[in-house]
C-alpha cells in the first residue's frame, strides 16, 4: 500500500500521551517510519570488533549490486548524519543536536522508485590510507557528496576534498562530486554567495595546479532547517535516474497542455523531486508542493482505516449497485486545493506506490478540472511506462 | 485575526466603568490564569493568532492583563483575559507575592487591587486555569489556585472551570498518565463547589486543540441547533463524518459521525480508530496555513483555504469555506457521484447555516428576537 493512501504506519493505536510530542510542522510526525532498511544495524551487530575505517570489510553483499550509492563525506560535525537523518529518516532538524559522532560507516538502503543506498561516513576516515579498498566504496558510486560546514573554518575541508578528488581521478574520473556548502541558515544571501565563490575558486585552483581540469563538481547551498537540503538532494538524485529527459519531457508537455506553472514528480517518502518541467524551480512552489504531500499523508493516516466488509457491501448495494472501485473515477489518490487568492490552485495525483505528481496550476484551472484530469491521466500513464522500461532493463 | 484582537491593558479597561458590559451581545468573559511561565500566552497565540509552537519561545511575560476580543460563530465574542501570572496572584489576595521590583507596577497594583478583584472575577463565563507540570512547587500552585477559586465563587459562582495540566511533553511518556491523574484529583479536591473539567495539554501536539475545542464547544450559544442541522446534512449526503471548523482557529466546534458503519466482525471496528482525529485535523490544517501564507504572500491571519478536495480509494474528503465564521469538512465513502452530489448539497445548505452562524445577517426584526432568545439560554 502506498504512503499516500494509508499515511505513515503507526505501530500502535495512538493514545494521547503515548506518542512522542510533535515537533513543529507535521512532516516530522513519525520519524523513521520509512521503508528504509537499517543495514548498518546489521553491520554493527555482525561485526562488533571491526574498525569503521576498514571499509573494505564492510563491502556490500550481492544485494547491493547495481544500486547507486550516495556517499556522504566531509569533516567531523559538518552535518553528514544530520542530513541523512533529516532527509531519509524524517528526523526533526532540531533533534540533530543530539546526534553522536559517527564511528562507522552507516549504510541505509532506500527502496523507492529506484533502489539506492546512502552511506554516511565518519568524519575522520582517511582515504589516502593505502590499505583502503577504494573499489569497494567507489565501485558502485552514484555521487560523492562532500559536506562543508559554512559556519566553520573550511580550509581543511577543502584540502581534504581536493586530496580525495585527486586520489579518485585516475581510477574514477566520472564520479559526480557534489559539494554541499552546508549550515547556511542564518547567513546573509551575500555572504553565502561570497563563500560559494571562494570555495569554488580554491578547489579549481588547486585541482588545475595538479593538472585536473573540468572535474565534474557541483555546488549547493544547503541547510537542514529549510527545504534547501531536499532541493539539493533532488538535483543529486536526478542525475542517477535513467530516462530523466523522457520524464522531463512528459512534464513539459503536461505543463504546456494545461498551462501549469510548474510540475514536480515527487518521491513521497523522502519528498525529493525526481523530475520537474523546464521552467525554473522556485523555492516557494517546491515548498508548498512538499507540504501539501504531508497534508495528504497525514489526513490519510486519520481516515484511511479499514472499513468493515459489511459496510462496504452496503455501499455497493442500492441505489449504486456497483463495486466501490467502479464508483470512483480514479483508482489512485487524487487531490486539488484552491487557496483564497484563487490564483494558483495546486493538484496532486498519485503515480505509483512511491511517486506523486504535484503541479501548480493557473488561475481558472480548478473550474476546468475534468480536462486537467484527462491530461494528467495521460501523463501518468507515460510516466509509469518509463519506469516499467527502466525495471525491465535491470 | 490580529485585526480583531485589540489588546487593551488593564488601565485602558479600568478607565471605562466596569458596569458597561453590554448585556445584549453574547460576550463571554474567559479568564486564562496560572502561574507565570505556565504557558497561557503560548496557547492563546497558537489557537487564536496563528503562532506555531516554536514561535512561543519569543513571548515575554505578560504584564497585567492582555485582553482580546475573539469573534466566533453564533455572534459569540470571547472576551479573553490572559492574566499575567506575576500579577493576578495579588488579585487573589496573596499579598506575600508582592515582591515585584517594578515600582510602577507595584503602585499600579496598590491603587487598583480592590477594584480589580471585583472587576476581574465578576461576570466570568469560563475560568481556564493552567498548571505547569514542570512546576517545582505544586503545593504552592494549589494554594494559589484555591484563592482564585475562592474569588470566583464570590463573584461568578456559575462560571465553568477548566484545568489544563500543561507542558505534558516534558514528562516521560510512561509516567504521564499517573502524574496527570494524581494532579487532577488533588486539584479537584481544592475546587470548592466547582466541578472542573481537566485536560492534559502540550503546545507540541494536538492535545491543545482538543482542550480548546471542548471549551469553545461549551460556549457557542446556539450549538444545539447547529448540531442538529449538521446531523441532518450528514445523513442527507450519506457522509461518514461531518466537521464544522471555526474559521481562524480551525477548532472543531461541532462534528457528526455516521452510525451507518455497521459490523458484526470483531476484528474490524465500526469506528475510526483514530479517536483524536478532530484535533489532529485542526493541527494539520493550522500548520499547512503557515505554508500557504508563505506561498500566497498573504499574512497568516488572512484566510488561506478555499477548497480542498481529496479522493482516495478508501475514502474521499472535502473541506470548503462554509459560512462567515466556519469551514465545513466532509468525509465520504469513495465514489464520484456521491462526492459531487454531497458537495453540491453542502453549498446549498450554506445559507441555512449562515443564519445560525451570524443571526444578525437576517432581517432586522428577526435578528433582534433571535439574538435575545439565544442570549437568554
Ligand atoms: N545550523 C545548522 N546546524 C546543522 C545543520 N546540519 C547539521 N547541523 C548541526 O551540526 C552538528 C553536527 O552534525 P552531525 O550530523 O553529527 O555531523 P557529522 O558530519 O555526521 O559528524 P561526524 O559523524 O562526527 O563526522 C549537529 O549539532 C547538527 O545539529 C544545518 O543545516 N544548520
Ligand atoms: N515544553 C513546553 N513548553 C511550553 C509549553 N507551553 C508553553 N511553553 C513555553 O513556556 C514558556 C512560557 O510561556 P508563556 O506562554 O509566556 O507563559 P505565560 O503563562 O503566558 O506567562 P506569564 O505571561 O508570565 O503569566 C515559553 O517559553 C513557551 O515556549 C508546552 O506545552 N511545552
Ligand atoms: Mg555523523
Ligand atoms: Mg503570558
Amino acid at each position: 500500500m502506498s504512503l499516500l493512501q494509508t499515511g505513515r504506519r503507526r505501530t500502535k493505536l495512538d493514545h494521547s500521551y503515548n506518542d512522542r510530542p510533535r515537533q513543529g510542522p507535521f512532516r516530522h510526525i513519525s520519524p523513521a517510519q520509512l521503508s528504509l532498511e537499517r543495514v548498518h544495524e546489521q553491520n554493527r551487530l555482525g561485526t562488533p570488533k571491526k574498525d569503521g575505517t576498514k571499509a573494505s570489510e564492510q563491502a556490500p553483499g550481492k544485494s547491493a549490486k547495481g544500486k547507486p550509492r550516495l556517499l556522504l563525506m566531509g569533516q567531523r560535525r559538518s552535518g553528514k548524519s544530520s542530513i541523512s537523518s533529516v532527509v531519509f529518516h524524517k528526523m526533526p532538524p532540531n533533534e540533530t543536536l543530539f546526534l553522536e559522532s559517527t564511528a562507522r560507516i552507516q549504510k541505509d538502503s532506500m527502496h523507492s522508485f529506484m533502489d539506492f543506498q546512502v552511506w554516511d561516513f565518519p568524519g575522520q576516515v582517511d582515504f589516502m590510507d593505502p590499505s583502503f579498498d577504494l573499489d569497494a566504496i567507489f565501485g558502485e558510486i552514484g555521487a560523492l557528496i562532500w559536506v562543508i560546514d559554512a559556519q566553520d573554518d573550511y580550509l581543511e575541508a577543502i584540502t581534504r576534498l581536493n586530496g580525495t578528488i585527486l586520489n579518485l581521478q585516475p581510477s574514477y574520473p566520472n564520479v559526480n562530486i557534489e559539494v554541499f556548502i552546508h549550515k547556511v541558515d542564518g547567513l546573509s544571501d551575500d555572504y553565502k554567495l561570497d563563500i560559494q565563490r571562494d570555495i569554488m575558486q580554491r578547489i579549481q585552483d588547486e585541482l588545475s595546479d595538479h593538472g585536473v581540469e573540468n572535474a565534474p563538481i557541483n555546488f549547493h547551498l544547503t541547510s537542514i532547517y529549510n527545504h534547501s537540503i531536499f532541493e539539493a538532494f533532488s538535483k543529486v538524485i536526478q542525475k542517477l535516474i535513467p530516462h530523466l529527459s523522457t520524464l522531463e519531457n512528459l512534464l513539459n508537455d503536461l505543463c504546456r497542455a494545461c498551462r501549469f506553472e510548474k510540475a514536480y514528480l515527487f518521491d513521497v517518502l523522502s519528498k525529493i523531486y525526481i523530475a520537474t518541467d523546464a521552467s525554473p524551480v522556485d523555492m516557494p512552489s517546491y515548498e508548498i508542493c512538499s507540504d501539501y504531500i504531508d497534508v495528504i499523508v497525514d489526513v490519510s493516516e486519520i481516515y484511511g482505516w479499514d472499513r468493515p466488509k459489511e459496510y462496504i457491501k452496503s455501499l455497493e448495494g442500492p441505489p449504486w449497485n456497483k463495486k466501490l472501485e467502479d464508483q470512483t473515477a480514479c483508482k489512485d489518490a487524487e487531490s486539488a486545493i484552491v487557496l483564497t487568492d484563487g490564483k494558483r490552485p495546486i493538484m496532486l495525483r498519485e503515480v505509483n506506490k512511491y511517486l506523486a505528481l504535484v503541479a501548480i496550476m493557473c488561475e481558472g484551472s480548478y473550474e476546468k478540472m475534468p480536462t486537467v484530469i484527462m491530461n494528467v491521466e495521460g501523463t501518468v500513464k507515460g510516466l509509469i511506462e518509463v519506469f516499467e522500461i527502466t525495471k525491465e532493463r535491470r | 485575526m490580529e485585526a480583531q484582537m485589540d489588546n487593551l491593558t488593564m488601565q485602558d479597561k479600568l478607565a471605562s466603568s466596569p458596569s458597561d458590559e453590554p448585556r445584549k451581545q453574547k460576550k463571554k468573559k474567559v479568564l486564562l490564569m496560572g502561574k507565570s511561565g505556565s504557558g497561557k500566552s503560548s496557547m492563546r497565540s497558537i489557537i487564536f493568532s496563528n503562532y506555531i509552537a516554536k514561535d512561543t519561545r519569543r513571548l515575554g511575560a505578560t504584564i497585567d492583563v492582555d485582553l482580546s476580543h475573539v469573534k466566533f460563530l453564533g455572534n459569540l465574542t470571547l472576551n479573553l483575559w490572559d492574566c499575567g501570572g506575576s500579577v493576578y496572584l495579588k488579585l487573589a489576595g496573596e499579598e506575600e507575592m508582592l515582591t515585584s521590583t517594578d515600582a510602577r507596577q507595584d503602585a499600579f497594583m496598590e491603587n487598583y487591587l480592590s477594584q480589580q478583584r471585583q472587576h476581574v472575577f465578576s461576570n466570568v463565563g469560563v475560568l481556564i486555569y493552567v498548571f505547569d507540570i514542570e512546576s517545582r512547587d505544586f503545593d504552592r500552585d494549589l494554594l494559589t489556585y484555591r484563592s482564585i477559586v475562592a474569588a470566583l465563587s464570590q463573584f461568578s459562582p456559575t462560571a465553568n472551570v477548566y484545568i489544563l495540566i500543561h507542558k505534558m511533553d516534558l514528562v516521560v511518556p510512561n509516567l504521564r498518565e499517573d502524574i496527570y491523574n494524581d494532579r487532577v484529583s488533588l486539584i479537584r479536591s481544592k475546587s470548592d463547589a466547582f466541578d472542573p473539567t481537566p485536560f492534559a495539554t502540550s503546545i507540541w501536539d494536538q492535545s491543545l486543540y482538543k482542550a480548546w475545542a471542548e471549551i469553545i464547544h461549551d460556549l457557542v450559544p446556539n450549538l444545539d441547533q447547529i448540531e442538529k442541522h449538521l446531523g441532518s446534512l450528514g445523513k442527507l449526503i450519506m457522509a461518514e463524518e461531518v466537521l464544522l471548523f471555526e474559521r481562524t482557529s480551525f477548532l472543531v466546534v461541532s462534528s457528526w459521525t455516521s452510525n451507518a458503519i455497521i459490523t458484526s466482525d470483531k476484528d474490524h471496528p465500526a469506528q475510526n480508530p483514530t479517536y483524536d482525529r478532530n484535533e489532529r485535523l485542526s493541527n494539520i490544517i493550522k500548520n499547512f496555513k503557515q505554508s500557504t501564507s508563505r506561498y500566497t504572500g498573504t499574512p497568516k491571519s488572512a484566510e488561506q483555504l478555499s477548497i480542498f478536495d481529496l479522493k482516495m480509494p478508501s475514502f474521499s474528503m472535502f473541506l470548503i469555506k462554509f459560512t462567515t465564521n466556519t469551514y465545513l469538512g466532509v468525509v465520504l465513502p469513495p465514489g464520484e457521484e456521491r462526492y459531487n452530489a454531497a458537495k453540491l448539497n453542502c453549498y446549498i445548505a450554506r445559507t441555512q447555516f449562515e443564519d445560525l452562524d451570524s443571526p444578525a445577517r437576517k432581517s432586522a426584526d428577526r435578528a433582534a428576537s433571535s439574538t435575545e432568545i439565544v442570549a437568554e439560554s
